[in-house]
């Protein structure tokens, strides 16, 4: 089995959601490349997974709980975005400075 | 229980027997508890005493009971086979020297337990009744049983070290309760003034106890008087000053003259107090001693040269506070002065070289003064106040204290067959034998003075008695007889001041004179053989002398009454009421001059040159921390203790821009930082 092209597929999704993640300014889109990112690690996770062919299905069972976890933290992302858009009608992540000295 | 059973088996081993004498059985090992007990139920009377339906008073006559059936069971005991016992537990050693305490049971220890039990018992039924309503009941019953404690402490002591310790607590208590009624301030005057007079004078017992304890190597009376009994030429040498020194001591606590002045002011405590330090505890403390060191100062080539100065000293006692007494008012100072004057015999008897005759007095003399005090005490208690001029009469209202009274004064003043005749015969006898021996012409003229002062005896005791009982009552109120509580003391006191002399008559019955026998040394004591006929009808006749001329002058019928209360005799008197000015003596001659310029310079030499010392180091360490402070702290370790903390402070000031607060800052930091370790990670590999 060849797992080339399954590499190049997560790299480049992983790449783009770096991407994403550093450039984007809305921080709906800043969590999508998060996701983005999580799938291309999903891909190797289950690539690698049916290239070693492991009994135990580690890989597929580890991607699952990646994609659980991934679930939960867009829904708490997702409301805390909402959150802060209620409180400064917008959703910019550049005036999200809070953090600053 | 274990405690005490170690106890016993300690005794055991170190109790040592002496030919012809018992061990005295289980009753002589457990005889720890006579001073033991009176202690500890001192303190059960401090703590639990206020919340006993008695207020205390069971314990501590709980305490005398037990002392008294345990004396006398021994005394029974000593008196049928003749006991000689000592035990001891280590307490401390201290290099080659142990600290013990112990307990002696011999005839001499035996007759005090049995005395001060006896005696103790008595007062402390009386002293129920008498301090009835008194607001520091509880408080004064602990004190009075270690009062009782302490001297059996001393009793009981088989070393020098221990005999110290009861003799400070005795001091310590009586200080307390002299000053029981404190709040008088001359009350207070008297118990300090008790507490120095006793301590100046234990300045001799302790220079006394160290000359005699570091010659012998050992302060244990068995070692000291056998070095005695061996001839031991280290302690012969010393022997005078160390004897001498022990009896300046036992002067201070048997009030011989000139330290005789604390204790007439004794009688400002409560009279059950003043009967149990003039009877059994307290003052016979210093006859005991001088009783307990005999052989030291009857063995020729040691302290025998002491006796000389005894005799006089005790014949001035006898014959000086003797005429003192015909002049107090006071009733208690009578009796005060009446004690000092018998403590003057036993001393002559002492000095005398009899041993018997000496410690036979202050057996007797601790029944019927105990006796004379308590019926004082209750007269006193009846009308309220002290002097015989706001009394008379009482005959009639206090019959049983008349007759107990009356006993006590007729035993002092030696009338037949009374328990003072006895004693004070056998010291005149004692005394004629000396004066036949090695006390020469001294004796002889003590003799004189000895028979003069059982003369004063009669006719001052003769006096208290009209003032008192006779006459037309002068004081106010209704005076009545006193509760049965302290009648029946009393009572039983009158009965043994009656029968006490016969334990010792001279060729037909010689009891006491064995039963003080009963010692590991040879007393080497001058006893009579058989009654002296002359001496005693010389005494006798005396004494009824004595009663003549005080009833003559005394006995009040209400035409004369007046009159001879008010006649004074013109230069004898006022010496006589000022106690031959010996007080104003030791206050502008020794009070005066430490209360005044010896104060005056110790406090000038507190404020200028002991201060000024303290001032100076103290200014010399201001100086040396200020070199410290500035130099050191200031400049040194502050310096680099700055140092790091601005360097600190610098670089965050200049890190803190990089908390831009930009999320995507942070998160481009972070890819840079893991493709920076992937980097690494691939080139190392």
């Amino acid at each position: 089995m060849i797992v080339n092209q399954f590499l190049v597929l997560a790299a480049l999704l992983f790449s783009i959601g770096i991407y994403g993640v550093l450039v984007r300014r809305n921080a709906v889109l800043v969590l999508l490349s998060i996701e983005l990112m999580l799938t291309g690690v999903n891909i190797n996770l289950v690539a690698f997974g049916q290239y070693i062919q492991d009994a135990f299905l580690a890989g597929q069972v580890f991607a699952l709980f990646v994609i659980t976890v991934a679930a939960a933290e867009v829904g708490i992302g997702l409301a805390i975005v909402v959150l802060i858009f209620r409180n400064r009608a917008s959703a910019n992540v550049d005036e999200l400075d809070l953090l600053k000295w | 229980m274990v405690m005490l059973a170690t106890l016993f088996a300690l005794g055991e081993q170190t109790g040592h027997e002496v030919a012809q004498l018992s061990d005295g059985g289980v009753l002589a090992q457990w005889a720890w508890l006579i001073p033991v007990v009176p202690l500890v139920l001192m303190f059960a009377i401090v703590f639990f005493g206020k919340r006993l339906p008695m207020k205390g008073w069971e314990l501590a006559e709980g305490a005398m009971l037990f002392v008294a059936v345990y004396g006398v069971a021994l005394f029974a005991m000593n008196a049928n086979e003749g006991i000689n016992y000592e035990g001891s537990i280590e307490i401390a050693r201290i290099g080659s020297f142990t600290l013990e305490w112990g307990w002696v049971v011999d005839g001499l220890s035996i007759m005090m337990y049995a005395v001060v039990g006896v005696v103790g018992l008595a007062v402390f039924t009386y002293a129920k009744g008498y301090m009835k309503g008194d607001i520091r009941y509880t408080w004064f019953f602990a004190a009075f049983t270690m009062f009782a404690g302490a001297m059996l402490v001393l009793v009981s002591a088989p070393n020098l070290i221990q005999l110290i310790v009861g003799w400070e607590l005795v001091g310590l208590a009586s200080y307390l309760l002299i000053g029981h009624y404190w709040e008088d301030h001359a009350n207070n005057a008297a118990a300090t003034k008790a507490f120095l007079v006793n301590k100046i004078a234990d300045v001799g017992l302790f220079v006394g106890v160290i000359i005699i304890g570091v010659t012998v190597g050992s302060f244990r009376f068995t070692d000291i008087l056998n070095a005695v009994a061996d001839g031991d030429s280290a302690l012969a040498q010393v022997a005078f000053w160390g004897g001498l020194a022990l009896f300046i001591g036992a002067m201070g606590k048997s009030a011989q003259f000139p330290f005789h002045v604390w204790l007439p002011d004794a009688m400002a405590g409560p009279t059950p107090v003043s009967s149990l330090m003039h009877a059994a505890t307290m003052v016979t403390a210093g006859v005991y001693l001088v009783g307990r060191m005999f052989p030291l100062y009857q063995t020729d080539g040691f302290a025998i040269d002491v006796k000389a100065i005894m005799i006089v000293v005790g014949a001035l006692t006898l014959f000086l506070t003797g005429l003192i007494a015909l002049v107090q008012d006071d009733i208690k100072k009578v009796l005060a002065y009446s004690t000092l004057s018998q403590l003057g015999y036993m001393t002559v008897a002492m000095g005398a070289g009899a041993y018997t005759a000496g410690l036979f007095h202050l057996f007797t003399h601790a029944f019927f003064k105990g006796l004379l005090f308590l019926a004082a005490g209750s007269v006193i208690h009846a009308v309220h106040s002290n002097n015989m001029s706001d009394m008379g009469g009482l005959r009639k209202f206090m019959p049983w204290t008349y007759r107990t009274f009356l006993i006590g004064s007729l035993a002092l003043a030696g009338i037949f067959p009374l328990a003072g005749f006895w004693s004070k015969d056998e010291i005149l006898a004692s005394l004629s034998f000396d004066s036949s021996h090695d006390g020469g012409t001294l004796a002889m003229v003590v003799l004189v003075v000895a028979i003069a002062g059982a003369f004063i005896t009669a006719f001052y005791m003769a006096r208290a008695v009209y003032l008192t009982f006779f006459g037309e009552y002068k004081g106010h109120g209704h005076p009545h007889e006193s509760p049965r509580v302290m009648t029946y003391p009393l009572i039983g006191l009158g009965v043994l001041s009656i029968v006490a002399g016969f334990a010792n008559i001279p060729g037909v019955f010689t009891g006491f004179t064995q039963w003080l026998a009963a010692r590991p040394q040879v007393m080497g004591d001058h006893h009579a053989e058989a009654i002296n006929f002359a001496l005693a009808g010389i005494g006798l006749a005396v004494a009824l002398l004595g009663i003549a001329a005080g009833t003559r002058l005394w006995k009040r019928d209400a035409a004369t009454q007046q009159a001879r209360d008010t006649f004074r005799i013109p230069v004898l008197y006022p010496v006589l009421a000022n106690k031959y000015y010996i007080d104003d003596l030791y206050m502008k001659g020794v009070v005066g001059p430490i209360k005044g310029p010896i104060a005056r310079f110790t406090n000038w030499t507190n404020t200028y040159v002991i201060d000024s010392v303290v001032n100076a180091f103290g200014a010399v360490s201001v100086f040396l921390s200020r070199i410290v402070y500035q130099g050191m702290d200031q400049r040194g370790i502050d310096l680099a203790i700055n140092a790091v903390g601005s360097a600190t402070g610098e670089a965050g000031d200049a890190l803190r821009y990089t908390t831009s607060g930009k999320i995507q800052e942070y998160a481009a930091a972070l890819f840079a930082g893991a493709v920076l370790l992937v980097v690494g990670f691939l080139i190392l590999t």
